[in-house]
């Protein structure tokens, strides 16, 4: 559904983007992880049409992206980092407004805004000005707005920064339901749990490069499922068993503070890149 | 090359209007209303330009002035700050609608904008009682002026990169266009060669159009071929533009 092929963006001489590869299949959810600056915004900007590519190739359900922008228009739908709504317009002008971009007839509209308001929980606030919402209402109007028209695929830019746990929650559970629809997504995200809980596979993303590309639990197999992490004191590095009594053994000969755990994936990009998402 | 989603556009742009309409209102009245004020009353009272009175002379150069800062700014702020700020043109850029039809639907909801100015204008002329006609071609001159200003505002939006390039445009070359052409005194009056340096400006062609139309004048047919010419290029120009586009 979703093809990259050496997919590369270069701002004057910075490459933001280093000949990314990879496929999506029909109805996976594929995560783009990544700390600040790896690139996920620019790789999906190049997807959407919203940045030129500079060399290489990108398809979504089998319409290259450069020659075709129009028709992949026609087919994705984009939840983007930044909340722009129209904050001036109600919940349901907003809607509206989108429908109308896409051609929607006016009946559709209509039925497709009901339903979609009552699924992500917002029918009661439907006449509020967007201007009233609070963060979490933004951002799931944002990415029900993005499905609005009904895409085959739906990209997803950070759906929940800057969101309370509970708050998170309920976007996954948004995110899982339109999964259920065979919606093939692709989200990015910072947050290690998120990735962990949505993906189907997920790509690590360092510097533009994607360093990584498996499902979560592979990922954390091929790097060894018990971890040994020392406290910042001590400063050694962490190491990974798939034995739990040789990671035991191995903490036991250390001093200090050391914890045992199992691995996630924030281990598996230290693991490969030396280091943390978050610093 | 342009299809019915620049409706859309349209629609979208008179619904914000509709929900700031006294706002709107408000804004398009304060500086025409200075400026009769200004010149009109307070420096126009001695002032005669060929038979008639001052009055009769600046209001139709005073709507031609405020139908291309209505607008001008009306286009070119809202989508500099939709551009730059709350990135709500990402939305319609991520949608399937031609360039060429997002900058028809800003243009004519600026040609809506200097409409509506060039009206209440017309209106408080009425109310003063100034010696004019207001016809048909009167007002569809508004439109195609409100139209080329319309297509700059698009334009210079796009172009700009910074609140600032969108301030200094409109210092450099909107705000000496409102003084020079012709809108407070008539461009015969300066010597060669500022007056046909003055004749490049379109507001000045405006201006001559409206003035004639107003008092049933001949219809000066070179003023509007220039206004349609401006028209025409700006909005190629425009929609380029918006074409070329990158955030
Ligand atoms: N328009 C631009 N001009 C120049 N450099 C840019 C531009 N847009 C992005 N970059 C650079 O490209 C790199 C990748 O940015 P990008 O926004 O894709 O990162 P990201 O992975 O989405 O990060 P975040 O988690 O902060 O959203 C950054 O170093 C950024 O500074
Ligand atoms: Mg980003």
């Amino acid at each position: 559904m979703i093809r990259l092929d050496h997919l590369t963006k270069r701002f004057d001489h910075f490459l933001a983007v280093d000949r990314l590869s990879f496929e999506v299949p029909q109805g996976e959810v594929f995560g783009l992880l990544g700390p600040n600056g790896a690139g996920k915004t620019t790789s999906i900007r190049m997807l959407t049409t919203l940045a030129s590519i500079t060399s290489g190739q990108a398809e979504i359900a089998g319409i290259d992206v450069s020659r075709n922008p129009i028709g992949v228009k026609r087919v994705i739908g984009l939840a983007p980092q930044g909340l722009n709504l129209e904050i001036e317009l109600t919940a349901e002008e907003n809607l509206e407004f989108h429908g109308r971009l896409h051609r929607m007839s006016r009946h559709d509209r209509r039925a497709r805004i009901r339903e979609l308001l009552e699924f992500s929980e917002l029918w009661e606030k439907r006449n509020v000005q967007v201007q009233k919402f609070s963060g979490g209402m933004k951002r799931r109007l944002l990415i029900t707005r993005a499905i609005m028209h009904r895409p085959k695929v739906l990209f997803l830019d950070e759906p929940t920064v800057g969101l309370d746990p509970q708050i998170r929650r309920r976007v996954w559970d948004m995110i899982l339901g339109l999964k259920a629809q065979g919606i093939t997504i692709l989200v990015t995200t910072h947050y290690i749990e998120e990735a962990d809980f949505l993906c189907d596979r997920v790509g690590i993303m360092n510097r533009g490069r994607l360093v990584a590309l498996d499902k979560p639990q592979s990922l954390k197999n091929t790097t060894g499922i018990y971890a040994v992490i020392c406290s910042r004191m001590n400063g050694c590095p962490p190491r990974f068993f798939n034995d739990r009594d040789e990671a035991v053994r191995y903490a036991s000969e250390l001093e200090g503070d050391v914890t045992v755990r199992q691995t996630n994936l924030e281990d598996v990009f230290i693991a490969l890149t030396g280091e943390a998402i978050h610093d | 090359m342009i299809d019915t989603g620049f409706y859309t556009i349209f629609w979208r742009e008179m619904l914000a209007i509709r929900k700031k309409f006294w706002k709107v209102l408000s804004g398009s009245l304060v500086m025409p209303v200075l400026y009769l004020v200004t010149f009109g009353w307070g420096i126009g009272r001695g002032v005669r330009v060929g038979q008639g009175n001052y009055m009769d002379f600046i209001l139709p150069g005073i709507i031609a002035l405020s139908a291309m800062n209505s607008s001008f700014n009306g286009v070119s702020v809202t989508l500099n700050i939709s551009k730059l700020y709350y990135k709500t043109i990402e939305e319609i850029l991520v949608s399937p609608i031609s360039p060429w039809a997002i900058t028809l639907g800003r243009i004519l909801a600026g040609c809506v904008r200097g409409l509506f100015s060039a009206c209440l204008i017309v209106a408080i002329g009425l109310i003063l009682d100034v010696n004019l006609g207001f016809g048909p071609s009167f007002f569809a001159t508004v439109l195609l002026l409100s139209f080329a200003f319309g297509a700059l505002g698009v334009l210079a939006a796009m172009l700009t990169r910074s609140h600032e390039d969108m301030t200094n445009f409109s210092n450099f070359v909107i705000l000496p266009m409102a003084f020079l052409s012709g809108t407070f005194f008539s461009p015969d009056l300066l010597p060669q060669p500022f007056r046909s340096l003055i004749l490049v400006y379109p507001l000045t062609h405006g201006s001559i159009a409206l003035r004639a139309l107003a008092t049933a004048q001949a219809v000066p047919l070179s003023a509007l071929a220039v206004l349609f010419g401006y028209a025409v290029v700006l909005f190629l120009l425009a929609g380029l533009s918006v074409k070329r586009l990158e955030l």
